[in-house]
């Protein structure tokens, strides 16, 4: 997906100043938070969960070609093919070739970030072949020109009830319809003839376990069933990350990801898929693949940033981000919003052509809070930014400023005189009023909010001048 | 007689600037408890602008000059749980690679505590000296509530005061979009994030929003002006327990 991360600011502002969008957001804000809030009063140990969570997704990373090579020894047994891919081209590459040899016109998807990441749909297109998104959110934005999506889980999230209802008139030429039911059971017409039709399903991967060679995806509207088991051939395209070593791990990241994620116990469905359709078996894919995709992943090990492959895309992050909550995903300008976004762009698109994101965050740790394994995103948001000042990729006045002030900060005598003068100018510049309207050194500062005036002497002033007083009134 | 317990005040470079009532509401606040105070002259700031912004050798220089400082007293106490939480969480991660530093970063992290906090659950103070009438709404820092867990201890002190009526708001724990920095990177998305929580504040009646964080509340003081509220009155939780306010 070509990445548009690097107008992050202009984006946001433009969010901000639509109207339409701004009420979605509003309508869609807290929902998730409110349902994640109920449902993990459900576990008697929720923390306890979590730390075990997060150690079997430690256990992975720190050996990943170990289990990968497990994996892959165990699918091979089921009668899966698995191959690689370094990156998004050669995704496209690897599925189009697997179209062509099963004589594939028309692939069925079920959700898969990785397949945005590497701009699959267009790749298919341009090869004759036909993707389908059946996933509702994704349906939706496809049939509207191809939108990207906004949020990882509910990838039509911005969309308001009118914005689809609309969509579906122009675009299913049929009456308006304003009620949900009747709109998804319009999108369920449509795609229905598509599940029967598609010589090939497409899907990401929530996890892939090591010791079963399985791969568990985790969705509500059985779409994820029709795609990987209809078809006469099944594809399977997901990070090398997302292995795990065994069931009973599955079991305890299942207790987290629809909690976390939507706020259900569990999710509508959940497939456990494993191998081909054997001879007495009715239903499931004559043949099966595994694409396991690196784009960035292997350079992340070991490394720093290594705590952010623990992610199991849950959205929790986002969900409870304000930034994200305040302008959408669309702002961000890649595959994945929010925190967890502004952490994986950088490092799987390039440091430098995502500048903006590691600093778009107040550092609120909302998100770190609501992790189910426990990243510390905005530890990593810093140590981007950390990065960022090391490689000098930072605006000039920036680093200036910074440098400026900490250089002041450790000469406390012209340190005092400084907050001196600026205590004296914060008061003057407010006049009369209590408030600044515009404050020239930082005008961003007010242009949506006055900045208080000061009270016009520094704390250290005013504190000298009380202990002489003191003193000289103990003097006498 | 008993040995004073010695505390250091880190007044915070934004009190400092711009409301000096503040610290000398701490100051006030830790005295009546009956604590010896210093106000360490050459303290100028925690360094966390220079660490969020990715500075390391510029918050590594002020974090020593800070631990220089404050090292000798028996506590040290902010008034803010966002420096608070950086002097007494970041400073240990930082220096990773100067385990002597390191040592005394831990040493003091242990000592170190923001103002409520101090009051409530070391000194177990079973009063203040101020007296306030009014009702007032509390806005939960994210450093200080996610960074130090301070949320109980200034309720806890506000309800000791008869003429306080607590009236809590939804979203008392959002974020109010400060956020240092990136309050000028991103003003416009930080004073929408600002409009949020003064929403809630209105909704919640109070006439008064108070706070443990001098950022938060210049922002959310900025905010409700430009948004023509000249009346609801933010307020330092120092000021109100030490009846400045």
């Amino acid at each position: 997906m070509e990445i548009k991360s690097m107008r992050f600011k202009a984006n946001a502002e433009a969010s901000l100043a639509n109207v339409v969008l701004q009420g979605n957001l509003k309508n869609a804000k807290g929902k998730f938070v409110t349902k994640r809030a109920e449902a993990i009063k459900e576990l008697d140990d929720f923390e306890g969960t979590r730390d075990a969570a997060m150690a079997i997704r430690n256990k992975v990373i720190d050996n990943l070609d170990l289990w990968l090579e497990r994996f892959e020894a165990r699918a091979q047994e089921t009668g899966a093919h698995v191959k690689w891919a370094k990156d998004g081209a050669e995704v496209c590459r690897l599925v189009t070739e697997i179209a062509r040899a099963h004589g594939v016109t028309k692939v069925t998807k079920s959700k898969s970030m990785l397949s945005e990441e590497a701009g699959l749909n267009q790749a298919l297109e341009a090869a004759g072949i036909q993707p389908v998104e059946t996933d509702l959110g994704e349906y939706i934005l496809q049939v509207n020109d191809n939108e990207p999506p906004s949020h990882i889980i509910a990838p039509a999230v911005h969309k308001s009830l009118d914005d689809v209802a609309d969509l579906f008139h122009k675009v299913h030429g049929t009456p308006r319809k304003t009620e949900i039911p009747a709109l998804t059971r319009e999108a369920r017409e449509v795609l229905r003839g598509h599940f029967l039709s598609a010589e090939m399903g497409l899907s990401g991967g929530n996890f892939l376990v090591a010791e079963t060679g399985s791969v568990a995806l985790v969705t509500n509207e059985g779409n994820g069933r029709m795609v990987t088991t209809m078809p006469r051939v099944h594809v399977v395209i997901t990070g090398i990350e997302k292995v795990i070593p065994t069931l009973e791990d599955l079991s305890t990241l299942m207790r987290l990801l629809p909690r976390s994620a939507t706020g259900q116990s569990i999710s509508n469905y959940f497939s456990i898929l494993t191998g081909v359709k054997k001879p007495d078996e009715h239903d499931g894919p004559e043949h099966l693949y595994f694409i396991l995709v690196d784009s960035g992943r292997a350079d992340v090990v070991g490394g720093e940033f290594h705590e952010m492959l623990r992610c199991i895309r849950c959205g929790a992050c986002m969900n409870h981000c304000p930034v994200y909550q305040t302008i959408g995903g669309h702002a961000y300008g890649w595959v994945y919003p929010g925190p967890m976004g502004s952490v994986l762009t950088p490092l799987y698109a390039g440091i430098g052509n995502a500048i903006d994101l590691p600093h778009a965050a107040t550092l609120c740790n909302q998100c770190g809070v609501v992790c189910p394994v426990k990243i510390p995103l905005p530890e990593l948001l810093r140590k981007l930014r950390e990065k960022q000042t090391e490689g000098g990729m930072r605006p000039l006045a920036e680093r200036i400023g910074l440098r400026l002030w900490a250089w002041v900060a450790m000469r406390p005598r012209l340190y005092a005189l400084g907050a001196a003068v600026g205590a004296r100018y914060l008061k003057w510049l407010a006049g009369e009023g209590r408030s600044i309207r515009v404050l020239p050194a930082a005008t961003e500062w007010t242009r949506g909010r006055d900045f208080p005036a000061s009270q016009g002497r520094t704390f250290r002033e005013m504190y000298a001048a009380r202990r002489k007083a003191a003193a000289q009134e103990a003097r006498q | 007689m008993a040995k004073k317990t010695r505390v250091g005040l880190f007044v915070t470079c934004l009190v400092d600037l711009m409301r000096p009532r503040i610290g000398f509401a701490a100051l006030k606040l830790l005295e009546t408890a009956g604590c010896e105070v210093v106000v360490p002259e050459a303290q100028t700031c925690c360094g966390q602008p220079a660490w969020n912004s990715g500075d390391r050798n510029g918050a590594e220089a002020l974090a020593k000059k800070t631990i220089a400082e404050f090292e000798a007293f028996d506590y040290v106490v902010v008034p803010s749980g966002s420096c608070g939480d950086h002097i007494r969480n970041e400073y240990q991660s930082m220096f990773v690679d100067e385990p002597g530093w390191r040592d005394r970063a831990t040493a003091m992290a242990a000592r170190t505590f923001e103002l409520t906090d101090f009051l409530a659950n070391v000194l177990k103070v079973d009063g203040v000296p101020g007296d306030y009438e009014g009702t007032v709404t509390y806005h939960d820092s994210c450093s200080g509530l996610r960074g130090m867990g301070i949320k109980a201890q200034p309720r806890a002190l506000l309800a000791t005061m008869k003429g306080v009526e607590l009236k809590e708001m939804n979203g008392c724990e959002e974020c109010c979009g400060f956020g240092g920095t990136f309050s000028v990177k991103f003003g416009e998305v930080s004073a929408a994030i600002a409009e949020r929580k003064c929403d809630f504040i209105h909704a919640s009646g109070a006439r008064a929003v108070v706070g443990g964080d001098l950022g938060c509340l210049l922002n959310i003081e900025g905010k409700l002006r430009r948004m023509g509220d000249d009346n609801t009155r933010v307020l330092h939780v120092a000021e109100v327990l030490a009846g400045d306010a």
